[in-house]
């Protein structure tokens, strides 16, 4: 369960201030498929961020699982995010330098899990997204729907209660792209809070709630009735 | 994140990062087998000196005539009196001192040595018997003023001058010409080589009636005084002075050096040698260490989107530092001992090149050498471990 109240994100843009978030009041049930669509800079990604505890608010109330986030330390916010929060990110953001299995392995690293432990869950991670052919790669060997089910089996190593996602298939071609939202879909359907952030109408209408932002401010919120 | 999950992952990163690792680990390693190489090279210099000295004699006073240290304008420069002579009387007077097991007066000269159709200048001592085991001189045959012959025209060769005089002939036993008199070879010198710049394989021994006869002196140039043990030395040398100033109707005209003193102040000019070079040798670390500092930094900002990455998966701010400074660890760590195999292997070297040379590296440089680079790297790791954690999450994220 996700509560917002009141929250506002300003920005200074040299001496002007801009709202990202003004006055936002917004509330997703658990197990909810949102998704949120808006013009660049209507503040949808900071929304996102803001949800995802990459990001403060300036003022307002955040609560998730009714407890209030703002106040927490760092530390306990990282953790919230390590737990409770997966995130899946238009450019993917796999490190380089390791492996696919390396880069699903992160979440659990970050942590402190045994060693032996990891390696069973990024197993199973692996095959479930298909990839243990690739297990071995890395991402500059890896297509690019390759590297979003990568990005998403990290997203979700930990079993996360939300996930959120900033145009996942926003460097994918449409028929890739069809297939992450599949698995995104999929994820959603075992029970899990998905928010996808997108300015692709098609896309935002395979949520089944669609929130629509403009500077700053939630203009639209529909709810199909299925 | 634990502990060695930590290490395991900057590891990782640091292998990855191949050339740059490496050239890091090479800066670092030069550092500390700089300054390994040049502690090994001093102290060996220190130790090669030490060495020298002590090889001259054992709990050893010299006493030579007037005073070193005078204070003021002291009575013999304001009457014009030359300090008065040591002389061999003088010599038997310290021979009786109960701290002295032997002494040996000394002059030195220089005469024409002729035999067998061969003639050539030569640097001649004259003294006793004595002069022998107090210098540590080793005779190669026969021996000098042994008993029953004390008061012999006799005469030690030093070994080249032997070889050049006699190349095919027993030596001893044969007749030299020393300036205008005869003598009879009674020993060879054995073949020591260079001892503190004085050659002992080219010189020739005499007694020293013959040498104050020949250089029409009776004055000596040296008496070399052997103490019993080095707790006497000190007592010795009051006694000496005193000994020397009664024999010298109350004027205190002798200096004693011991050689002790000697090589205390050698050994400390040369430590003090030693620690300035490796400060030299020690500031190529702290070069090093704002290498490590500098590439770290551009490790921070080349990596901005993987430290963003990592705060959205959960890792707080202290993993990324921690991250960050083990793998600054890592590079200095892997440095400085490959630094240490350097340095030691260079050390090696130098002894194989001069092998009297001792120049075998302290452990305290090497421990030194090797906690100055790891704390450089630290220290030069703090800032850019905190700056990555210190990133904002989001703006790091959006950086390409």
């Amino acid at each position: 369960m996700i509560r917002l109240i009141d929250v506002t994100r300003t920005f200074h843009m040299g001496d002007q201030a801009v709202y990202a978030l003004n006055n936002i009041n917004l509330q997703i049930a658990a197990g909810e498929y949102v998704s949120i669509m808006g013009p660049s800079g209507s503040g949808k990604s900071t929304l996102l961020n803001l949800i995802g505890l990459l990001d403060k608010p300036d003022s307002g109330l955040y609560e998730l699982d009714d407890k209030a986030i703002t106040d927490l330390s760092e530390t306990e916010q990282a953790r919230i995010r390590r737990e409770k929060i997966g995130f899946v990110f238009q450019s993917f953001h796999l490190i380089p330098r390791l492996t696919a299995a390396e880069n699903i392995e992160l979440p659990l690293i970050l942590s402190g899990m045994p060693s032996a432990q990891r390696q069973q869950r990024v197993a199973n991670a692996l095959q479930a997204f298909e990839l243990s052919a690739r297990a071995h790669h890395r991402p500059a060997e890896l297509s690019g729907g390759q590297r979003q089910r990568v990005a998403i089996a990290r997203a979700t190593i930990m079993q996360p209660s939300v996930i959120l996602a900033d145009e996942p298939t926003g460097n994918l071609d449409h028929q890739i792209g069809a297939e992450v939202m599949l698995l995104l879909e999929n994820l959603h359907h075992s029970g899990t809070t998905l928010i996808v952030v997108t300015h692709d109408r098609e896309l935002g209408a395979r949520a089944h709630r669609q929130i629509g932002m403009r500077d700053g401010k939630i203009l639209t919120d529909q709810h199909d009735t299925d | 994140m634990t502990l060695i999950d930590t290490l395991q992952a900057s590891l990782k990163t640091v292998v990855s990062y191949r050339i740059r690792s490496l050239l890091i680990i090479l800066a670092m390693a030069l550092g500390v087998a700089a300054v390994i190489v040049l502690t090994a090279l001093g102290d060996g210099a220190r130790r090669y000196v030490i060495k020298q000295f002590s090889s001259i004699g054992t709990n050893l006073l010299v006493v030579l005539p007037g005073r070193a240290e005078t204070s003021g304008a002291f009575l013999g420069s304001v009457l014009g009196q030359t300090p008065r002579d040591l002389t061999l009387k003088d010599a038997q007077l310290l021979g009786r001192l109960p701290q002295v097991r032997r002494y040996a007066p000394l002059n030195v000269g220089a005469a024409e040595l002729s035999a067998a159709n061969r003639l050539r200048e030569v640097t001649v001592l004259g003294s006793t018997a004595n002069l022998i085991p107090i210098r540590h001189m080793k005779l190669a045959q026969g021996g000098f003023l042994t008993q029953g012959s004390e008061r012999g025209a006799q005469i030690v060769l030093g070994a080249k001058i032997a070889q050049e005089f006699f190349p095919r002939s027993q030596v001893v036993g044969q007749r030299v010409r020393l300036g205008d008199s005869r003598f009879l070879v009674s020993g060879v010198l054995a073949s020591q080589g260079e001892s503190m710049g004085f050659n002992t394989d080219e010189i020739v021994i005499i007694p020293i009636d013959y040498a104050q006869a020949m250089f029409n002196t009776t004055s000596l140039f040296r008496i070399l005084v052997e103490a019993n043990s080095p707790g006497e030395i000190e007592s010795a040398k009051k006694a000496i002075l005193e000994t020397l100033r009664q024999s010298h109707d109350g004027e205190e005209d002798s200096t004693v050096i011991t050689q002790d003193a000697i090589l205390s102040t050698f050994d400390r000019i040369l430590n003090a040698l030693t620690l300035a070079v490796a400060g030299i040798a020690a500031i190529s670390l702290i070069v090093a260490g704002i290498l490590v500092m500098n590439v770290m930094l551009v490790a921070v900002s080349q990596r901005t989107s993987e430290i963003g990455l990592l705060k959205a998966i959960g890792a707080t701010s202290t993993d990324i530092r921690r991250l960050f400074f083990a793998e600054a660890v890592w590079l200095s760590l892997v440095g400085a001992l490959l630094g240490f195999v350097l340095g030691q292997f260079g050390s090696l070297l130098l002894r194989l090149a001069y092998p009297q040379l001792p120049a075998w590296a302290p452990a305290w440089a090497s421990i030194a050498g090797i906690v100055v680079a790891l704390v450089t790297g630290i220290l030069a790791s703090m800032l850019p471990a905190s700056k990555a954690a210190r990133l904002d999450a989001v703006q790091a994220l959006g950086k390409k």
